[in-house]
């Protein structure tokens, strides 16, 4: 198991150092000159050749790479260029808040997803099935942030229950677990819910159908045991998958809430993503989708060394 | 005489099943309600999108500032109008021009290049396979919706940088399936075959392998064009897509969203055409899954 274990780790770095050249390479995919966003219109050809040896743009590609990685690995992604603060402060701020958003909509999405996909699963071809199925594909179909528009337009303006933007009253920074602020929460967490909603009701149907027409199922019966005893044994053996796509949902929860946020002004990574597209600058969003993309990284490795804990097979594969 | 006969009789045969085979699919997929009545909707948007200028619509530019945002239903203005008083009817139907090109183009550029990729990664194997498959796990460890905003924040607005993003987060998604189909294929017997009977590795792959690989791969593609609509609408609603005041769904989501205050359902209009055009791919893509009888 350890070996396994070192083995994912392993060949985790390869992967890591590659997100590292995309996010670097991003700046250098963009057009026209990376110091346009601080370099004053008017400014001299000294100017501009002070400031580019500055920033180390005068200097080899591979050498800027290499220099980047060295700063990045020891926290320093550089300074906003709107705000002049270090990246990483401004990124963490903002993904704890993207954190809160997405565990609230994987509670939701994953529970009823979970619900869906058994019952759809067991009662396959009723009626039951047809609905739970009907909702997991309009779950997977909609547009979210149009989701999220008409909520707001249901339960904010029309019955004027829950607000329609922001993450607290009077647009206060810092959140907190209480009803004054988890009033802000549900909107933005249904919305982002839907999709992850969706693809676990068909992932967990699916499995189910699967698991009940292989024949130990029949042999659990045959011995008498009862249903709920042979639904437990369906779980136990669907288990390690749909806890594989729970994990990559959560992942798309956190890095894509980019849309979501948007509507509902959620202070999270992705309004900051959007903020950093359209002030142009550059450190911001290199450093956010580094950031996001090594979340994600890890959080497909967990999913990976949980897997194999649950179910010794898969290491062997 | 005989050489000749033996020679032709791999060939014909895969031929004739193929049709039978591709026959019995449109059968199924005839019969499926579901699937005829998504194809029938998607067929009068498209149909709609590309005839819009003989439909005797009002001009989806010409807006009016004593008529904006009136309720659906107002005379003259069926579906009501936006926030520059342009009729809505008019520019949903308009819309779905450009709405539809930048959201199943990307697709269709993905599965040319994925269905290469995968298929040169499945048959050749070896370190070529190491070298494509490796490469393509890089764009996997970033959330599609994340991949997408990057490339086109980093390249800026516009619809051709919309499409080139959204192409580079589909092609390693079908790589993948295409690889997968194609290592499953390779060491089939009339592969052998072909191979025993001295086909170059081209020859292989276009003339035996394409046809058996083909099906699966365009599966999955029609139903990756649910995801790549709302994408593309998506960045277009971020304002990464098309500028104003080009008619565009996602983009008139993001101008009407003022709007909800004070004509909500009017605002809503643009997503209920995403969502329309996204659940009937997604339900087409379903329906042929089932009539092909893929699995996975």
């Amino acid at each position: 198991m350890l070996a396994y274990i070192a083995r994912r780790i392993v060949y985790v770095v390869p992967i890591v150092l590659s997100v590292a050249l995309v996010c670097f390479m991003l700046v250098h995919i963009t057009p026209g000159d990376p110091l346009v966003a601080v370099l004053p219109a008017d400014a001299s050809q000294e100017l501009a050749a002070q400031l580019r040896a500055a920033y180390g743009f005068d200097r080899p590609l591979p050498v800027q790479f290499g220099l980047w990685l060295w700063k990045a690995l020891h926290g320093d992604l550089g300074t906003s260029i709107a705000t002049g603060r270090p990246v990483l402060a401004e990124v963490m701020r903002a993904v704890s808040n993207t954190v809160t958003l997405a565990i609230a909509a994987a509670i939701i999405g994953f529970s009823f997803g979970l619900l869906f996909g058994l019952i759809a699963g067991y009662f396959r071809d009723t009626w039951i099935d047809k609905m739970a199925t009907g909702i997991a594909i309009a779950g997977v179909s909609v547009p979210h942030y149009w989701l999220g528009m008409v909520l707001v337009i249901v339960f904010s303006v029309q019955l004027n229950w829950l607000p329609a933007v922001g993450a607290g009253p009077g647009g206060s920074g810092q959140w907190a677990w209480d009803w004054a602020h988890i009033r802000f929460l549900i909107l933005p967490a249904i919305t982002t819910s839907v999709i992850p909603m969706g693809i676990v009701t068909r992932t967990v149907r699916a499995l189910t159908g699967d698991i009940l027409s292989q024949d130990f199922v029949e042999a659990l019966r045959a011995k008498g045991l009862r249903e709920t005893g042979v639904f437990g044994h369906v779980i136990k053996n669907a288990a390690p998958t749909a806890l594989a796509v729970m994990g990559l949902q959560l992942g798309y929860m956190l890095g894509g809430s980019i849309l979501v946020e948007t509507v509902f002004s959620w202070p999270g990574s992705g309004l900051l993503l959007n903020s950093a597209i359209f002030q142009r600058d550059l450190p911001l969003l290199q450093g956010t989708i580094l950031v996001l993309a090594l979340f994600f990284v890890l959080l497909n490795l967990s999913v990976d060394i949980a897997q194999a804990l649950i179910d010794p097979r898969i290491k062997r594969a | 005489m005989s050489l000749t006969a033996s020679d032709a009789a791999p060939q014909t045969a895969p031929a004739g099943k193929a049709r039978g085979y591709w026959a019995n699919v449109g059968r199924r997929l005839i019969r499926d309600k579901i699937a005829v009545a998504c194809g029938i909707i998607l067929l009068l948007i498209v149909l709609a999108a590309v005839f819009a200028p003989w439909l005797h619509l009002a001009d989806p530019y010409q807006g009016s500032m004593i008529r904006r945002l009136k309720p659906i239903g107002t005379a003259n203005y069926p579906l009501g109008s936006d926030e520059l008083g342009r009729d809505m009817l008019a520019r949903l139907i308009y819309g779905g021009r450009l709405s539809l090109f930048i959201g199943v183009l990307p697709v269709i550029f993905a599965f040319m290049i994925g269905t290469s990729l995968g298929l040169v990664a499945g048959y050749v194997g070896g370190k070529v396979n190491t070298a494509i498959m490796r490469t393509i796990d890089v764009f996997y460890a970033f959330p599609s919706v994340l991949l997408a905003i990057a490339i086109s924040g980093a390249l800026g607005a516009g619809i051709t940088n919309s499409i080139v993003s959204l192409t580079v987060v589909f092609v390693p998604q079908i790589t993948r399936v295409a690889e997968s189909v194609t290592t499953s294929v390779r060491n089939m017997d009339f592969v052998e075959a072909a191979r025993a009977s001295g086909a170059g590795a081209f020859t292989i792959m276009r003339v035996h392998m394409l046809g058996n690989v083909l099906g699966p791969i365009f599966v999955y593609a029609t139903g990756l064009i649910s995801v790549s609509m709302i994408l593309a609408a998506g960045l277009s609603f971020l304002g990464l897509g098309t500028k104003p005041p080009e008619p565009e769904w996602g983009l008139m989501l993001n101008t009407l969203r003022t709007a909800i205050y004070v004509n909500p359902w009017v605002a809503a209009l643009p997503g209920v055409m995403i969502f329309a055009v996204s659940i009937c791919f997604n339900l087409l893509s379903d329906s042929m899954r089932s009539a092909m009888d893929i699995r996975n």
